[in-house]
């Protein structure tokens, strides 16, 4: 594909003398250890009114990797998904409890817009949602509200992301005259992706990204998810579990517990939480015992 | 014949009944009013003055009935559509926002005689104003004004909440979100909301016999131009009898023996306008989408 930036989507391995044990996680292909914190949670707990939705949850989103959330329906995936970048406060009720920082700084300090975390953390909807605009229009969407005005790099910034996310030949021939809503579903996924990437996010979540979309569809935006992970750092909602392991580095298990509330039962290595598992729970749900 | 099927098809031709019935009454309505004008109908019927005897113009009476709507839309179109913003985008369920509802809804139902009534006590005896066009537009106000905010209010709300989660996770404030992301998909409603509101404006007769004035105008100077002088034609305190009041007079009060053709092709005339009203805004409506859609 002539959009590939270069860069191989695969970071080398480098040498490991750490034992591989279950205390110690292995070192994989993809995974560099050395790799900077992107996001990071602290024993959130997220609550809707009295109704807790989400509780104890600590992770750590590497820079530049793919993380997968994947869990029963239910469970909180996307809840917690939402809270990076604060599209939890548009539901009313909802309360943030615990820590969740982006590069080290607590996103829920009092004195951070909602405003300032979405230009850095974008989000790709479950539903492609484009605006019934223009292919052009949807993509300038983000860079227009950020105060761009200069016509010459607005078009840049629309080519490039829409080369980006790999649709750039399916419609550069009416961008202007096609409307977001006239592609297919997963076309426009892809617009939506581009419609993200041209606010330059340092983070894009995916809430279930191919849910609607049928087996094709859903390999581009597999492949666009490799290539995309070289730049930014992505976490991605899947109730498909091949999905997870096809495209994540790292894997977060959640579940139901007895208090109805979800919580994350094991975060680690995608190979690892596929092979061999720490939890039962884990082992069954991936096996497809439950869920 | 298949039951299910039998109900199929007695189902579409009674929903095909029911439509063609409405287009049949707006057809006939039409055609009774062109039929019964336009033996008469002349051009100058549109620019000259009304007279005591005769079949004369209503030039005066069409001018009071435009300067009316663009009056009253002038106040009504900014007060309803912030209004409904504010009333779909920010305002939180209480007793304050269901007082304003329950406004709206009582205030649809007053007979507009009523409202003509209210209008005289404030703004012709209270004010002392006389019969003014202003009054009047005022008048309209009041019961233009809800309909045109529950409209506007409609039309937001009806813009899906994916719209909006798209502009703001764009990094969008609100207010460039309502501005840029719900405006546009709400327009053609906001503008059908304008249309409504505008046609009872220019068809409204009750709520302005006692505010306007229903007295027959003669000797328009549109030369001369103020804004206060209540005998300039363009001054919001002259007296505003519009078309529907003439028609009103024509059937009450006149003792012209041509009073019946003139009553038909006014008549005509004001339904012409408001259809070709409906029809502009429409095709403004669409125009108006394309045009922030960038297509």
């Amino acid at each position: 594909m002539d959009t590939l930036q270069g860069a191989s989507p695969v970071t080398p391995i480098p040498p490991s003398p750490v034992p591989v044990s279950a205390l110690t996680p292995p070192t994989l292909p993809g995974i560099d250890p050395s790799a900077a914190v992107k996001l990071r949670t602290k024993d959130v707990k997220i609550r809707y009114g009295t109704r807790v939705a989400v509780r104890d949850v600590t992770l750590d989103v590497p820079e530049h990797s793919v993380m997968a959330f994947i869990g029963p329906s239910g469970c909180g995936k996307s809840t917690v998904l939402r809270c990076f970048d604060r599209m939890n406060d548009l539901i009313p009720g909802a309360t943030v409890e615990g820590s969740i920082e982006l590069d080290g700084e607590d996103m829920y300090a009092s004195g951070v817009l909602p405003v300032e975390v979405r230009r850095k953390v974008g989000l790709v909807f479950q539903r492609p949602n484009p605006f019934p605009m223009s292919i052009y229009e949807n993509v300038a969407y983000g860079p227009r509200r950020h105060g761009l005005k200069d016509k010459a790099k607005l078009d840049e910034i629309v080519e490039r992301s829409i080369r980006r996310a790999a649709l750039w030949d399916e419609v550069k021939d009416d961008l202007r005259r096609k409307s977001g809503l006239a592609l297919s579903g997963g076309q426009q996924q892809r617009l939506c992706i581009a419609r993200t990437l041209a606010t330059d996010p340092e983070v894009i979540l995916m809430d279930e990204p191919c849910s609607a979309l049928d087996p094709i569809a859903t390999l581009k935006i597999e492949e666009l998810i490799a290539q995309l992970k070289t730049e930014f750092t992505i976490v991605i909602v899947t109730h498909n579990m091949q999905q997870a392991a096809r495209v994540s580095d790292r894997t977060a298990f959640f579940t139901l517990g007895e208090d109805r509330a979800g919580y994350l039962v094991e975060l680690d290595d995608t190979l690892r939480i596929f092979t061999n598992p720490a939890f039962q729970l884990t082992e069954d749900y991936v096996s497809g015992r439950f869920g | 014949m298949n039951r299910v099927l039998l109900a199929d098809r007695l189902a579409t031709a009674s929903l095909w009944g029911v439509a063609l019935f409405v287009v049949g009454v707006l057809v006939a309505i039409i055609g009774h009013f062109v039929l019964a004008s336009l033996p008469t109908f002349t051009l100058s019927f549109l620019v000259s003055e009304p007279v005591s005897e005769g079949i004369g113009g209503i030039g005066p009476l069409l001018f009071n009935s435009v300067y009316m709507l663009v009056l009253t839309m002038l106040i009504t179109i900014p007060l309803g559509v912030l209004g409904g913003i504010y009333m779909a985008e920010y305002a939180k369920e209480n007793r304050f926002t269901n007082a304003i509802r329950l406004s709206q809804e009582v205030i649809s139902s007053v007979p507009s005689i009523v409202v003509g009534l209210f209008g005289m006590t404030i703004f012709v005896i209270g004010l002392g104003w006389g019969f003014t066009a202003i009054g009047g537009a005022l008048t309209l106000l009041v019961f233009n004004l809800p309909l045109l905010l529950r409209l506007c209010e409609q039309a937001i709300r009806a813009v899906p909440a994916d719209e909006r989660a798209a502009s703001l996770a764009l990094g969008s404030t609100k207010w460039q979100t309502i501005r840029h992301a719900v405006l546009p998909v709400a327009i053609p409603g906001v503008v059908t909301g304008i249309v409504l509101t505008a046609g009872r404006v220019f068809g409204e007769a009750a709520a302005l016999l006692f505010v306007a004035g229903d007295s027959v105008p003669s000797n328009y100077d549109y030369t001369f131009i103020s804004l206060f002088d209540p005998r300039s034609p363009w001054s919001l305190f002259h007296k505003g009898t519009t078309l529907s009041l003439y028609i009103w007079n024509l059937n009450t009060e006149s003792m012209n023996s041509q009073k019946e053709v003139i009553a038909a092709m006014s008549s005509m005339v004001l339904l012409v306008m408001v259809l070709l009203f409906n029809l502009s805004s429409r095709w403004l409506g669409r125009a108006l989408a394309r045009r922030v859609s960038g297509l």
